[in-house]
């Protein structure tokens, strides 16, 4: 049984880990980006000089000899579904039995003048952070388009070596459809304080030819033009299935899957980025382009591969039945320059009716909690934290087990996940909440190992 | 960089210029004088005195010390046959033959200290001046450059690292080529040291050899050849020159002092002051080392502006090193009293149990026993019981003075340790290897101390010693353990070689509250939590698959749970699931149980 994968990124890589655990199936990983699997979270890190792009490799290059993982280096252009055949831009030919799609995501364009002259990119692949490299020598601004979590992203790695950027966001405060109001303030108030020019409510109207097919400059919305010899586009991304357009696969605007990550053609899968969801789980989108649910994904895939062409060692799970993917309650982590993001359950910027918070910041502006609960069943919805850590689990088990929210305010100190030594800001939201509603609850439990594990395993 | 940091720099430049230059400024004049001031023992006075005048060395100038050691030696060689001569024909009444005739061994101190005493000229005649114009403006020099850094925003500060040709490490084949220079050029040296006996030389090289081929024989059963190294292609050159000085620094201090009696002669002025005598090499050496870490110190402070944890432990390792290693043994000194840096544990501390130093211990009254208890206390009470609370990072990171040159000096280093499997490997049989001889040695010296007995089982326990410590106390602790930071990352020592280290990693290892956790399913793989492990864990193989760390080298830096961009790791303790705490894999997305992992 040969099982193909198509793409080497964090959905592709774990299902080939676990199709490894799971069988003794020939697997082969194709990727025409990198021959190695690397962490494209990483890749700012690279320019920014933090790490090298050896270091972005979690694993040792034996690792795949040694668990029997073929890598190809290829770019498929072509995929014969009907004789289960991979047809490369070299000519290569890979006959499989299986197929696993998880071909990613490419950047957002949106039909602005001049979005493919040299100089303009996204932030994606490994190809676009040498297409930044190239044009950072003797830059003297660089442009961002695109109030998201790539966008900040670039403008910290332009910021780190001492080039101009100026951030456009179309919003009227960055990242404002995912982050309430007080955080998007926040990151705001960072981004300039950081020395980066932001611009709100400003869009892209063009990109400026310089005559020989380069950007030097853009004009915006409002016709102000701005010279600048990169322009950094990252306003979101899509999954890359250009080549599987028009084909027997059924696509939208990803590959549908169904609840076991199949797809229409009988022993073709999909996982990661390029999935969309049939039928996404209540208060899920049918796309989410994030490394962890790739990687669930991933994991899922390689179960039911392998339970549909029989696993060979380890347990069969769940008594064989096919296992429906579930990503879980909601949780995802960015890092806003300085400012870290953590965020557990249901944070919504505009929130319904039945959503109510408590938020409380310190004084220098840097560090939130903010916790949603049910308005009229008291039950905890989710927490949103900004240079606060908080514990992925303690929190998950508190918003699935519906706990009340001032159960979970006074034991809130297992949740805290900050260094030692680090302030506890936990007694001030207690604090706030009793405010708030002249209740009068007091902390009970400080941070602490033990009375996590204390929780967690009862 | 602004112009207050560049000033800093150039000042620092100039002091480092100044401070290599400053050894070649004075000349070198034995008279019968400086022979006098130079030793102690009558016997070797008269003899070397008359040595002298027949060799025509007093007063004749020499314009350095490469000149200077070895016509003197000349005069010791005349002078030491001179005395076997003598004592051959007739001893003073009263006097033994230890005591008249010169031992060899002597050479080096005499030579040194006759060196210091027989220079002339700027240093000698201002080391006051000179102490300031070169260890003071490179102190000055570099707080200006690192006291404008606390002006810029809390967060990591790795920018450029990978960029810098100072931090970026070295290829290879150049780390190859400086380890395999080191250790042949250390195993020979060793051949001379131990007076051209070629046994323990010789051993070394076949454990050294043993272990590699352990290592490759391992690697190559499951074809685990490491492509990651701790090199990245490109070789920083500032990095192999600092890497180079270091090393010829401590080739010299240790093994050829009377080449740095200039600087020795800057540090007289503060060695009268605080303990009423003159510097020696090790005053010296002592006074640099805190003042690195006191500078270097402040420099973690601006790098962790929003780190607690990383300012308490460097406050604390800039506290141990100024007041236990360096002021209070100076005081005792000076109060006439037995001297020791107390928070210096055996084996780390490996003289502790030599029969000089019990001796000395047990004849200097109440304190000396305290200290002899204390020592023992230490060792078989607080290594295992603190160790078990916190880890060994109490120590290592927290108290250590090796820990704290690694943590403040080294820190801009911390990433080139290497991460693959290979080394991880290595570093298993090494410092295991390295506790197993200390305790060995150590077991031999008191068996020696306690039955008079100097042969054991066919090896002469002084000569194990002897080897020890150049091998493991110099060699391996100073010229490698810091010298190799540019090359190899700060803490080779502390991961390859130091046999405290190696104990209290398998208290660590095994029955210990200290962890790292991992939180939930947070890990994105970035990597450089891993990166910046100074002692080469790959802490992301941990983190990505949600399993708390809990490995015997871990000295608790912490650094990997401040760099973390998402939160995903802390260090903690907790006595509730000890026997266990490595156990849990947490990002497994269908749960089931017996699911082997195959890496």
């Amino acid at each position: 049984m040969h099982i193909a994968i198509l793409g080497n990124g964090i959905a592709g890589i774990t299902a080939a880990r676990f199709i490894r655990k799971l069988s003794d199936h020939d697997i082969t990983v194709i990727s025409a980006e990198t021959d190695h699997f690397f962490s494209r979270t990483a890749l700012m890190y690279i320019y920014m000089g933090h790490l090298r792009y050896e270091d972005t490799k979690p694993y040792e290059d034996w690792f795949w000899e040694k668990n029997r993982i073929n890598l190809l280096r290829a770019y498929i252009e072509r995929i014969d579904f009907d004789n289960k055949k991979l047809y490369g831009s070299q000519g290569e030919e890979v006959a499989y039995d299986k197929l696993l799609l998880a071909t990613g995501s490419a950047p957002n364009k949106f039909g602005w003048p001049g979005q493919g002259l040299q100089g303009v990119g996204g932030l994606y692949s490994y190809q676009d952070l040498q297409n930044m490299e190239r044009f950072s020598d003797g830059l003297q601004r660089a442009v961002i388009v695109g109030g998201g979590l790539i966008g900040i992203e670039m403008a910290e790695m332009f910021h780190s070596r001492h080039i101009p950027v100026t951030f456009l966001v179309r919003e009227e405060s960055y990242w404002d459809m995912v982050l309430p109001p007080e955080e998007s303030a926040m990151v705001n108030r960072y981004i300039r304080e950081a020395g980066i020019d932001l611009r709100l409510s400003t869009e892209l109207k063009e990109i400026v030819d310089d005559g020989h097919g380069r950007a030097c400059a853009v004009i915006t919305g409002s016709g102000e033009r701005i010279e600048c010899g990169y322009v950094g586009l990252t306003a979101g991304v899509h999954p890359n299935i250009g080549f599987l357009k028009n084909t027997a696969l059924e696509t939208d605007k990803g590959i549908l899957a169904n609840d076991f990550l199949e797809t229409n053609i009988p022993d073709v899968y999909t996982a990661g980025d390029c999935m969309q969801l049939r039928n996404p789980r209540p208060g899920r989108r049918a796309i989410e382009a994030v490394w962890y649910t790739g990687r669930m994904a991933g994991e899922t895939a390689a179960y039911n591969i392998c339970l549909s062409c029989g696993i060979s060692t380890g347990n069969i799970p769940q008594d064989g039945k096919k296992i429906p993917y579930d990503p879980g309650i909601w949780f995802n982590s960015a890092k806003f320059i300085d400012i870290e993001y953590q965020v557990y359950g249901d944070v919504q910027a505009d929130p319904p009716e039945n959503h109510a918070s408590i938020y409380w910041e310190h004084p220098d502006g840097r560090k939130s909690i903010r916790l949603v609960y049910d308005k009229e069943k008291g039950h905890i919805l989710g927490f949103n934290l900004m240079g606060v850590r908080y514990r992925h689990e303690v929190c998950e088990k508190w918003i699935r087990e519906k706990t009340h929210i001032e159960e979970v305010l006074q034991n809130l100190g297992i949740a805290n996940f900050d260094p030692e030594f680090y302030d506890e800001y936990d007694e001030e939201v207690v604090r706030m909440y009793n405010e708030q509603t002249g209740r009068s609850l007091r902390l009970k439990k400080r941070r602490g190992l033990a009375g996590a594990l204390r929780f967690l395993k009862l | 960089m602004n112009t207050l940091q560049n000033t800093g720099l150039g000042l620092f430049i100039i002091a480092l210029l100044l401070f290599t230059v400053s050894l070649g400024l004075d000349d070198y004049r034995l008279t019968e004088e400086s022979i006098s001031e130079a030793i102690g023992n009558e016997y070797h006075l008269e003899a070397i005195t008359q040595a002298a005048r027949e060799k025509e060395m007093l007063g004749k100038e020499f314009g350095s010390s490469f000149q200077f050691a070895p016509a003197f030696k000349k005069v010791l060689e005349s002078a030491q046959e001179a005395l076997d001569k003598q004592a051959k024909e007739a001893l003073p009444e009263g006097v033994s033959q230890w005591e008249y005739k010169m031992g060899g061994w002597l050479f080096k101190d005499y030579t040194y200290i006759a060196a210091k005493k027989s220079s002339a000229g700027p240093v000698s005649n201002n080391p006051l001046l000179f102490f300031f114009l070169t260890i003071g403006l490179g102190a000055f020099g570099g707080l200006l450059y690192i006291i404008p850094q606390f002006r810029a925003l809390p967060g990591i500060k790795h920018d450029h690292i990978y960029h810098n040709s100072m931090t970026r490490g070295l290829s290879v084949g150049w780390r190859g080529f400086f380890l395999g220079a080191a250790v042949i050029g250390l195993l020979l040296y060793g051949v001379f040291y131990m007076n051209d006996k070629y046994f323990w030389p010789g051993v070394s090289a076949v454990v050294a050899l043993l272990i590699i081929g352990l290592v490759f024989f391992y690697q190559n059963q499951s074809r685990r050849n490491p492509a990651r190294s701790a090199s990245p292609q490109v070789t920083g050159w500032l990095g192999i020159l600092t890497g180079v000085y270091l090393i010829g620094f401590y080739l010299l201090l240790y093994w050829a002092p009377q080449h740095i009696t200039g600087w020795v002669l800057m540090a007289d002025p503060l060695s009268q002051a605080l303990n009423g005598g003159e510097a020696s090499q090790w005053f010296l050496y002592g006074l640099l080392y805190t003042l690195v870490i006191l500078v270097m110190g402040v420099r973690m402070f601006a790098k962790y502006m929003h780190n607690r944890y990383q300012q308490l432990r460097t406050y604390s390792v800039m506290f141990f090193q100024l007041a236990f290693a360096f002021l209070i043994p100076e005081i005792l000194v000076r109060l006439n009293l037995p001297s020791m840096d107390l928070k210096n544990i055996w084996p780390l501390n490996y003289t502790f149990f030599f029969d000089w130093n019990i001796n000395n211990l047990i004849g200097s009254g109440a304190l000396g026993i305290f200290m002899l208890v204390w020592g023992i206390i230490l060792v078989v009470v607080a290594v295992p019981l603190i160790t078990y609370f916190y880890g060994k990072r109490w120590y290592c990171s927290w108290v250590c003075g090796c820990g704290g040159l690694a943590e403040t000096l080294g820190d801009p280093y911390r990433q080139l340790s290497d991460k693959s499997l290979r080394a991880w490997q290595f570093e298993r049989w090494i410092v295991h290897g390295v506790l197993v001889f200390a305790v060995v040695m150590t077991a031999l010296a008191l068996y020696t101390y306690f039955s008079g007995e100097r042969t054991v089982l066919g090896f002469n326990s002084n000569t194990v010693r002897t080897w020890y410590g150049f091998l493991i106390g110099s060699a391996f602790a100073g010229v490698v353990g810091t010298g190799f930071y540019p090359l190899m990352g700060n803490r080779v020592w502390c991961r390859f070689g130091c046999p405290l280290a190696a104990y209290l990693g398998l208290v660590q290892r095994f029955k210990s509250r200290f962890r790292i956790t991992t939180n939930g399913g947070q890990c994105i793989s970035c990597g450089n939590c891993s990166a910046y492990c100074e002692m080469g864990i790959d802490v992301r193989w941990y983190a990505q698959r949600g399993q708390d760390v809990v490995r015997a080298s871990c000295v608790g830096c912490g650094v990997c749970a401040a760099v973390c961009p998402r939160g995903v790791l802390r260090l903690e303790n907790s006595s509730m699931d000890v026997n266990e705490r490595a156990k849990a894999v947490r990002v497994l997305q269908v749960s089931k149980e017996g699911v082997e992992y195959v890496e």
